[in-house]
């Protein structure tokens, strides 16, 4: 069995929550096996992050550069192919960053790649069977990658659950293996998100808007929801792109994370993206007409209707009450 | 600047259910409404915009069937100026890096400043661009949700966690995946694809690429789907149902007993 390699998101001292979860996943892969945390930055939060993994790793390869002070994939591409085996397996968390940076790694390291594993059955011989979804998430799919000469596996955040066990090892510096680390592509800075007229974040009872509303004349209806149940309106990442509301009220990874008590989602498929934004258990009502929606497999009650119809009495039965 | 945008036909997963047929191996696929895959419209039309600002031509390609043909037409009457389908018995099976191996083929036989993919598509794996940059030694940047021109470079906006944007420099020739959102794609109307139906699509194969036939299709892929699965998920949903009235009424009391009703 290859070396296997996890690397460690962090920023400003802390670690990301996949830090927990991709040990998690690594020893689904091989139980038994030795499992490295590669951390790069530079100073001392890269100190306190190396310190930290290493209660939790077999072993921490730290990599200390100024050219690797903002996690730029490109150049974090380049110090990890000079570093790591040819035949590591390598797991990234299956976000922003490693989207940005497992399928060109995969190429560089001549090795293996697979996005988006939502769950690991094992291995045999030089073969790893995973599961990934496809379609939205409407389907599963087992898939089998052949690891023999490496892999690159970005792993679904949230789906491996951090556990209590650590390991522990050594932070051993690799730094000085670095090698070249000019790229073609600079990173400038991090243009943080507007804030809207309602912080979303704060609020307890959500109506969320999905694709189901069909049209931007059709919002009106899910404020009036909202306005009788004393809710705020949020919505999926759709109904942003279309510019029917502000990205402020977008919920999912690349937009809020909520914690309400009460969850409406209205015409809302429930990708793992805008699920992920949703935090601290609320209840989830459903409203969906494609009763394949992924949304109903983590709601608590589900409602088969189209939400055009439902809302405007449901709306009514909430002001008559 | 001459731009190649790489795009897929794939089933419309808002217009449809997907069901899983009886041997499991694939897809109901009768009665599938297909369409452009949906990040690969604004890829489009952000390679439009580009081109309107700054000269040039788009060029969309698609690795397919004579059936992949209908999103390259339908990307040309959007405004994009040539099409080129990809297409080979011998593609059957490819897995990620074998498609962005045949995409090299194509780039390679253009001068392309610029490479556009859609950030992801119905695969949900989100990995050709990324692949294509590596296999070139280009610079790649992904979910990219804005583009400004410059001289031998762009600057890109690239969505990252929390609603932030990440702004990088980028040199060009580059690849890009572009998420959702950098734009409004324009609406493509009967009229606009009557016009581009008669135009010559190229058709390119192993030789035409100068492919490696053993780097491609289903031999060489190390990732291959057994089967499609319904999960065990658990209970799941509790459904309410009966008529609209029974439903809002039950529904109204669980609002109440879970604090949805202020």
């Amino acid at each position: 069995m290859a070396e296997i390699f996890a690397y460690i998101k962090h920023a400003n001292g802390v670690a990301d929550d996949s830090a927990l979860e991709l040990i998690v996943a690594a020893k689904k892969i091989a139980p038994d096996a030795s499992v490295t945390a590669v951390v790069t930055g530079t100073g001392a939060d890269l100190d306190t992050i190396c310190n930290e993994m290493a209660t939790v790793y077999n072993a921490v390869w730290k990599i200390d550069n100024a050219a690797l002070a903002y996690p730029n994939a490109e150049v974090i591409r380049k110090a990890l192919v000079n570093i790591l085996p040819g035949d590591s397996i390598v797991l990234l968390p299956h976000d922003t960053f490693g989207m940005d940076l497992g399928p060109g790694l995969s190429i560089k390291m001549d090795s293996t790649f697979a996005a988006d594993i939502v769950d690991i059955e094992g291995v045999d011989g030089g073969t790893l069977k995973i599961v990934r979804q496809e379609f939205s998430g409407m389907a599963s799919a087992h898939v089998t990658c052949d690891i023999a000469g490496g892999a690159v596996l970005n792993i679904r955040p949230g789906v491996f659950q951090a556990d209590e066990n650590k390991y522990g090892g050594d932070v051993v510096d690799k730094s000085g293996d670095a090698g070249d680390l000019s790229t073609k592509r600079t990173f400038l800075e991090v243009v943080e998100a507007e804030a809207g007229d309602v912080d979303i974040t704060k609020s307890e009872i959500l109506v969320s808007v999905g694709r189901g509303i069909e049209d931007e004349d059709n919002v009106e209806i899910v404020f009036d929801l909202a306005k009788a149940m004393g809710a705020d309106v949020a919505c999926s990442r759709p109904i942003v792109d279309a510019k029917w509301l502000e990205k402020s009220r977008q919920v999912g990874t690349s937009g809020q994370t909520v914690k309400p008590k009460v969850y409406l989602a209205m015409g809302i498929s429930g990708s793992f993206q805008h699920l992920g934004g949703i935090k601290g258990n609320p209840f989830i009502v459903a409203v969906n007409k494609n009763m394949k929606a992924p949304i109903f497999q983590v709601a608590d009650v589900g409602i088969e209707a189209d939400i055009l119809e439902f809302i405007p009495e449901l709306t009514e039965a909430i002001e008559g009450l | 600047m001459e731009i190649l945008v790489c795009v897929k036909r794939v089933p419309d997963t808002s217009e449809n259910e997907i069901d899983i047929n009886s041997d499991g191996n694939d897809i109901e696929r009768d009665d599938l409404v297909y369409s452009v895959n949906e990040w690969d419209n604004y890829a489009v039309e952000e390679a439009i915009q580009i081109v309107d600002k700054v000269g040039g031509s788009v060029t969309v390609v698609t690795v397919g069937d004579d059936e992949s043909e209908e999103v390259l037409r339908r990307e040309m009457a959007m405004g994009a100026n040539n099409g080129l389908l990809l297409t080979d018995d011998a593609f059957e099976g490819s897995d990620g890096k074998g498609i962005a191996t045949i995409l090299k083929g194509a780039v390679e036989k253009g001068n392309y400043d610029l490479i556009m993919t859609g950030a992801q598509a119905d695969d949900g794996a989100a990995q050709v661009g990324g692949m294509l940059a590596a296999m070139m030694d280009y610079p790649y940047a992904s979910l990219v949700n804005l583009i400004e021109t410059g001289d031998g470079k762009l600057k890109v906006g690239r969505e990252i966690e929390g609603g932030n944007q990440e702004m990088n420099e980028i040199e060009l020739p580059c690849v890009l995946s572009i998420q959702t959102g950098i734009n409004e794609p324009r609406y493509v109307g009967i009229r606009g694809i009557r016009k581009v139906a008669s135009v010559e699509i190229p058709e390119l194969g192993v030789a035409d690429l100068g492919l490696d036939a053993g780097a491609i299709g289903a031999g060489a892929a190390k990732v291959k789907r057994l089967d499609y699965f319904v999960p065990d998920t658990g209970e799941g949903a509790e459904m309410l149902t009966g008529s609209t009235e029974e439903i809002i009424a039950k529904l109204v009391e669980y609002l109440k007993a879970k604090g949805g009703l202020k």
